[in-house]
């Protein structure tokens, strides 16, 4: 953020227009941001040499090999997986799907469709507990940076202090605020709201602790936009809320994106958060906690964990590779200024 | 930092603020559940056929109540099964959820101040700090009068500061031996009646050759070094008995009390004894690497001879292995260190805690501690003993439960729950599980392991 914290970053760049001035979508081709340093073009050929591929490749597979292992471990029968390893499968490929079958139709008691009702409680929280921070965020990031108020610098760096209170500390404060309201006194602020068994304190809990860090990214990046474009809007008459729709919202495309999938898959992987506000039943527990009991008291059935664990995987690879292509570019651009 | 290059503002006027997103949502989400106590002012209602030994219960219909427990599918399934019926007759609706961070989890949700109507609470320990929060309700005379039909002792485990909060459900022995009776029948073994011909008989085995008579493992995540603290408990209980165990679990006797330290020197000379142990892992130090749960299996493949475990690692068995008497498998009651000791038996249970005391709750905590239910509960499915003297014996179908039954409900039996679960969880799930696992990993020198508990108990 700071010039002073990069003292590797060569000129200062204080009084240049910033390099990201058309972040859009199209905005392409890496190598043509600009006439690169001597240093910078070294690194850049070192990293597409011949040797760099290579070395790139062996730690795309033995960073693949794990997960591969995973893979072959939930198409082999049980007793196949106690006696051997998942290399075997290579000499005795028996595959079987009963794993998945199991995993995705076989519920408790009372429960039909095994992993289904927990799939798409893992929508309805995932979503909503994306669109929330990223809406409310993007909204306040652009309050903070071109609307001035008094104190918008002493609430901006409130929120930046935010991000260091950890999300465990938070837990039981919100739920005695969920489950029985706040008081002054005998003056109720907020009354008892009953969502025992909703999505509600979910969407509500993700959407608290994302926002002081979406609002610090996404102010970085909108402050960044150049006034000109700002000034051009309100000559022509815009409102602030016309210039956040039409120029600020198409301009940060790539920072949404990418803090999107960042909170997306956050908040799927989220078991804590969930076990805490949406309990363990299927009316509203998503796939995190149904897969950790998916093994039993005694772990009887560990041979579903890796089933289990592939088809949580297949959403966020979906969410990812959709993304993806905004997502280094946007976080770098979000973080780093100047 | 960031106002170096703050932009300039455009104009004074203000955004117009936009949360109401989430106050709509909070305001529809204020529709709710809860399943407020009928105001039961109309008549209870007959219940008839099948339904008819219910009456006791009848005049809830269309109420709900909560219950959290650690117990898991499909274990949990043969748990809903055996009150579907009373849930259908009364128009009580159980919602039970089952999580493996109950433990932590329950403390939570109750500070929280999102407590389920029942908890089924494995420890005492824990139990007595949910009554120490100052949520957990009294039960109503009638669960206290149903509870009767357990042995004494295990009021007191359901009590906290001579208070009885919370009936127990079930229970399960610890105090067996796993062999194989076929095995044992080839090499002309006989199942040791006293702890003279326990070591006796690990001699003679361990001298044939095949095979060391004793496997073991405590590994089990982050509890790992659990099982340990059972083979210390069965040695404390089984060379004084419940005197001076209960003296310990209260700290009167502590860890390094030449007692205790007798005790560990037997566990010591047991399953620390590099020619008894670890058949089919390896040496003394395999135990702390081993996980409870693979730890029998040598047994089936005649490398190992026996493994002392809890009843319910029954479930640990490969499908199709025979359990019975004269099957792969079977279990013998683990004797008494010290012959003038009668019948120790070391177990575990689980107790039914209130966190309400709405009439459907009553109605369902006095059904659950009931024989009737107990009763219900063994016809659903194997795996589960009761204590209770109400349940006929002949129910149980799988051999092992009928064992433990047995020794479960002996008057003569001198039962005592699990030391580590009653112990504060500073020391029992905690400390004396570490410092056991080093002594396994590490052997440490037996001093050491007693000093080191000893300092970690709560002042």
């Amino acid at each position: 953020m700071s010039d002073a914290a990069m003292p590797t970053s060569g000129p200062t760049p204080k009084a240049q227009p910033t390099p990201k001035t058309q972040p859009t979508p199209k905005a392409s081709s890496a190598p043509k941001t600009g006439p690169a340093r001597p240093g910078v073009k070294a690194v850049r050929s070192s990293f597409s040499g011949p040797l760099a591929s290579v070395f790139v490749i062996a730690v795309t597979v033995l960073w693949t090999i794990p997960t591969f292992g995973l893979l072959a471990t939930s198409l082999r029968p049980k007793e196949a997986v106690a006696s051997s390893g998942w290399w075997e499968v290579f000499v005795h490929p028996d595959m079987i799907l009963s794993n998945y079958h199991t995993v995705l139709f076989e519920g408790g008691f009372g429960v039909s469709g095994g992993l289904m009702p927990y799939l798409v409680n893992s929508l309805a929280i995932s979503v909503p507990a994306t669109v929330f921070p990223l809406v409310l965020s993007a909204m306040a990031a652009y309050a903070l940076a071109w609307v001035r108020f008094k104190g918008s610098d002493t609430v901006f760096f409130v929120i930046f202090a935010l991000q260091v209170v950890p999300l465990q500390m938070a837990l039981i404060p919100l739920l005695q605020l969920f489950s029985g309201g706040a008081h002054l006194g005998s003056v109720t602020v907020l009354p008892a709201l009953d969502l025992g068994g909703t999505y509600v304190p979910v969407w509500l809990a993700h959407t608290m602790f994302a926002l002081p860090l979406a609002t610090f990214l996404l102010h970085n990046f909108i402050s960044q936009l150049p006034r000109d474009l700002m000034e051009a809007a309100v000559v022509d008459g815009a409102s602030h809320f016309k210039i956040f729709r039409s120029i600020v919202l198409p301009l940060c495309t790539p920072a949404l994106a990418s803090f999107a999938i960042f909170e997306f898959l956050w908040v799927w992987n989220d078991l804590l958060v969930a076990l805490t506000f949406a309990g363990g039943t299927p009316e509203a527990a998503p796939m995190t906690v149904r897969l950790a009991q998916l093994s039993g008291s005694f772990g009887g059935r560990w041979e579903l964990l890796t089933a289990g664990a592939f088809l949580s995987l297949i959403v966020p690879l979906i969410v990812f590779f959709s993304l993806q292509r905004y997502f280094v570019r946007g976080l770098l651009a979000g973080s780093v200024k100047g | 930092m960031i106002q170096k290059s703050r932009p300039a503002p455009l104009s004074r006027r203000r955004l117009l603020a936009v949360p109401a997103v989430l106050a709509l949502v909070l305001a529809a989400a204020c529709s709710n559940s809860s399943s407020g106590s009928k105001g039961s002012s109309g008549a209870v209602p007959t219940l008839t056929g099948d339904c008819a030994k219910y009456q006791a219960y009848a005049g809830h219909s269309g109420t709900k109540v909560t219950m959290y427990a650690s117990i898991l599918s499909p274990e949990s399934d043969s748990l809903e099964k055996s009150w579907a019926e009373f849930s259908s007759c009364t128009g009580i609706k159980i919602s039970y959820e089952g999580s493996n961070d109950f433990e932590s989890q329950l403390q939570v949700r109750v500070t929280g101040g999102n407590a389920p109507d029942f908890a089924i609470i494995p420890q005492p320990g824990l139990l007595a700090q949910m009554v120490k929060s100052g949520k957990a309700v009294k039960p109503p005379t009638q669960t206290v009068a149903n509870e009767g039909k357990w042995s004494p002792v295990w009021k007191t485990y359901g009590s906290v500061n001579g208070t009885f909060y919370a009936a127990p459900m079930s229970a399960n022995m610890k105090s067996l031996v796993w062999y194989s009776p076929k095995a044992f029948k080839a090499s002309g073994y006989q199942v040791p009646q006293t702890w003279a011909d326990l070591m006796a008989l690990s001699d003679r085995i361990a001298k044939a050759g095949g095979g060391k008579p004793w496997c073991g493992g405590i590994g089990s995540g982050t509890a790992t070094g659990w099982p340990a603290t059972d083979w210390l408990e069965e040695a404390v209980l089984g060379s004084y008995g419940g005197d001076v165990y209960d003296q310990w679990v209260g700290h009167q006797v502590k860890f390094g009390d030449p007692k205790i330290i007798s005790a560990l020197q037997t566990v010591a000379g047991w399953m620390q004894n590099p020619a008894w142990v670890n058949g089919g892992f390896g040496d003394v130090k395999s135990i702390a690497t081993t996980t409870f749960q693979d730890a029998g299996t040598p047994i089936l493949s005649n490398k190992c001879w026996m493994l002392q475990q809890a009843s319910f690692y029954q479930a640990q068995w490969p499908k199709g292995t025979k359990i019975g008497p004269d099957g792969d498998i079977f279990a013998f009651h683990l004797p008494a260190v010290n012959p003038a000791v009668a019948n120790p038996v070391e177990g575990g249970g689980e107790f039914l805690t209130a966190f309400s005391n709405r009439p459907e709750v009553q109605a369902v905590q006095n059904y659950l501690s009931s024989s009737d239910w107990a009763s219900s509960r063994v016809k659903v499915s194997t795996g589960w003993v009761s204590a209770n003297q109400g349940v006929d014996k002949s129910l149980y179908t799988d051999p092992i439960d009928k064992l433990s039954a047995e020794s479960l409900t002996d008057p003569t039996a001198t039962f005592r729950f699990d030391a580590s679960d009653l112990m504060p969880a500073a020391v029992g799930a905690a400390q004396e599980w570490k410092s056991l696992t080093k002594w396994f990993a590490e052997g440490q020198a037996i001093p050491k392991v007693a000093a080191d508990i000893d300092a970690a108990w709560p002042q």
